[in-house]
């Protein structure tokens, strides 16, 4: 009898496939729980013999089962959504059944950390470092390089760790990958403490992923002779989105409250309990073990465009057509991901804006579509990749009421430790509630106090506010001690540059 | 708060590196809040002050001071769920929620390209429309 295969992954359960794969277990069919492939608009995708169909609900089961099921899309390896995409780090993706160990092995896995044992660990290093991967959290800094100054750094103890918090918003592949393909990041991680030296690794996985928590405490347990004798621990978040920051995140592993700390020290010299640390995102370490395998290194530098190697998982999100999972090569554009692969936006509605990279992330008007992906270019035109995630919005989207909250959103989730984020995320606020208000008449009562010799006792125009909201911006972006205060003027710039006429 | 399972869950952390937020978690898990007591008792566990413990449960969202017994619905109000129209219905839920349901706003569930989500508990749900998240706030 033939297998029915259902993702386990949290988004097509959230979408009903646990109802769904009972009710086919109900049909007394067999039920295997996969991952997913990561066409989220087809979810609950379920898969018999390589054919599938989706979006299922339990009364689509006898359809399905007697072929005559309108939700019939074919063969999902030959979907052009999979077809087009080049998938390293995703290769897994609804092929495998995420906690087998079994899969995981007959698909390559355990190669590149069994390669990596027999070098020596600088050559491991060195691997990392010619095939070009660059830290996927979103700084992009080079792997090999970080890996090598913790490698040199003197300590007896030495930690890995991989940065899971995945905060922010419009991304899911560092959660997909740890639902879906748990080994691998394991595995990966394996790779990198038998590199640089370290003993003990931890993953911080934000509290609000409870499915990749439960995977990842039973993967490690499953995976413990393989990576032996390094050991490996899960560290729950507790809903604070500052702690995706490298130094937050490691106070916070401590037990401390999660503040930044200012760099120098680098977390590779002074990092976790004092100790050198490499702290790489899921993404980076998860292609790993790919870069370890035979000719892997050679392959990911091959692929790319300028000082952006390798593969990208980008995430198509928000409102949009066709969102999930593409992992792709660097150099692909807005236009072809957002309108072509996307299909455009779910509502129908014209395209609007696009924020990459997540809630610090710059708004990009569909002028400028043709920006290639690539760190640099992004850089460039004053915007910034991320960790790769696609917001997508249509012409009913308000970009004031956007600029507005992404102060709303720094002002909750600042650390506090720097007065530029602390205080200037509220009065960005309040600055942006004054320009759309056109501009404040008379002096708020603070101002007017005796005691306040330097404010200024008249109202502003609206053209001084906007000046005093670029001051802000700027003050902020090269003021602050981390990127989410840092960052913050990227999406309020941008969202006032290209749509000033949604702040009046 | 206090007495043997708030030692039980303080010894089964003891000698682990960096032992307060996984204490915190159970604790919360168990009481629904860290109170004084509770504070107090894994400041002197882990020999620090209570400042120091306080300081910490006051920084994250996850943990509380008091319960609050009502069933607690987390609606997504990020970015990717606004562009999906998640603020058109909040007014609803918030009618539907009342004094009775406790409805919280998250910052991303990371199912973002079918928003608007929410989170019930270790449930899931997404592509929500208003229909369907009154329902879910009405059961909870």
């Amino acid at each position: 009898m033939t297998t029915v295969r259902i993702p386990d992954d949290a988004q097509a359960i959230a979408l009903g496939a646990d109802a769904l794969a009972e009710a086919f277990a109900k049909a007394g069919r067999k039920v295997e729980r996969v991952s997913s492939w990561g066409m989220h608009w087809l979810e609950p995708l379920v898969e018999i013999d390589g054919k599938g169909f989706g979006p299922a609900t339990p009364d689509d089961v006898v359809a399905i089962l007697d072929g005559s099921s309108a939700k019939a899309i074919g063969i999902i390896a030959d979907h052009p959504w999979i077809a087009s995409q080049q998938r390293l780090t995703f290769a897994r993706a609804g092929k495998t059944r995420p906690l087998s160990l079994e899969d995981y092995q007959s698909s390559g896995g355990w190669h590149g950390l069994t390669r990596a044992r027999a070098m020596a660990p600088a050559d491991v290093v060195a691997e990392v470092l010619s095939s070009g991967l660059r830290g996927r959290g979103g700084a992009g800094f080079p792997a090999g390089i970080k890996w090598k100054t913790v490698a040199d750094a003197p300590g007896v103890e030495k930690y890995v760790v991989c940065n899971a918090d995945e905060g922010d918003s419009g991304t899911f592949a560092d959660r997909m990958l740890m639902e879906g393909d748990p080994f691998q990041l394991i595995e990966g991680m394996a790779i990198a403490a038998y590199a640089v030296g370290a003993g003990q690794g931890y993953i911080y996985v934000r509290s609000e992923y409870p499915h990749a928590i439960a995977k990842l405490n039973a993967a490690i347990k499953l995976a413990q002779q393989h990576i032996a004798p390094f050991q490996l621990e899960v560290r729950v978040g507790a809903g604070a989105y500052v702690c995706g920051e490298e130094t937050s995140l490691l106070n916070s592993i401590e037990g401390k409250r999660g503040e930044v700390r200012a760099k120098p020290p680098l977390p590779a010299l002074e990092g976790l309990f004092g100790c050198p640390t490499v702290v790489n995102n899921v993404l980076t370490l998860a292609a790993v073990p790919h870069i370890l395998s035979d000719g892997g290194s050679a392959l990911y530098a091959r692929l790319g465009i300028e000082r952006s190697k390798g593969t990208m998982p980008i995430q198509l999100a928000g409102n949009i057509k066709h969102g999930g999972l593409y992992e792709t090569a660097f150099g692909i554009s807005l236009d072809e991901l957002v309108n072509e692969i996307g299909g455009g936006t779910a509502s129908g509605r014209p395209v609007k804006a696009v924020q990459v990279g997540g809630p610090l992330g710059a708004y990009i008007p569909p002028a400028q579509f043709h920006l290639p992906f690539d760190y640099e270019a992004y850089a460039g035109a004053d915007a910034l990749i991320g960790h790769g995630g696609i917001t997508v919005f249509d012409d009913s989207t308000d970009m004031g009421a956007m600029a507005r909250f992404a102060f709303q959103f720094c002002a909750a989730e600042s650390c506090g430790k720097c007065t530029p984020c602390r205080i200037g995320s509220t009065r960005g606020v309040e600055l942006i509630d004054r320009i759309r208000e056109g501009g404040k008449v008379t002096a708020d009562a603070v101002e007017a106090l005796p005691q306040m010799h330097n404010a200024r006792k008249a109202g502003r125009s609206r053209e001084e506010e906007l000046q005093l909201l670029e001051d802000l911006c700027e003050t902020m972006q090269f003021g602050s001690l981390c990127a989410l205060g840092g960052f913050t003027p990227y999406p309020v710039r941008s969202a006032l540059k290209h749509w000033p006429e949604d702040f009046s | 708060m206090g007495g043997t399972e708030l030692d039980q869950i303080i010894a089964a952390h003891a000698g682990r590196k960096g032992a307060l937020l996984p204490i915190l978690h159970d604790v919360q898990h168990a009481y629904g809040c860290i109170d004084a007591a509770a504070e107090l008792a894994i400041a002197k566990a882990l020999n620090l002050s209570r400042a120091e413990v306080h300081g910490v449960v006051s920084f994250y969202h996850d943990f509380t001071p008091a319960p609050d017994p009502r069933p607690k619905v987390e609606l997504c109000r990020a970015e990717a769920c606004k562009a999906r129209g998640v603020e058109a219905l909040v007014p609803a839920a918030e009618a539907a929620a009342g004094e009775r349901v406790n409805l919280r706003e998250v910052y991303c569930l990371g199912l973002c390209a079918m928003g608007p989500n929410a989170r019930i508990g270790e449930k899931l749900y997404s592509a929500l429309d208003e229909a369907r998240l009154v329902e879910l706030v009405k059961s909870a």
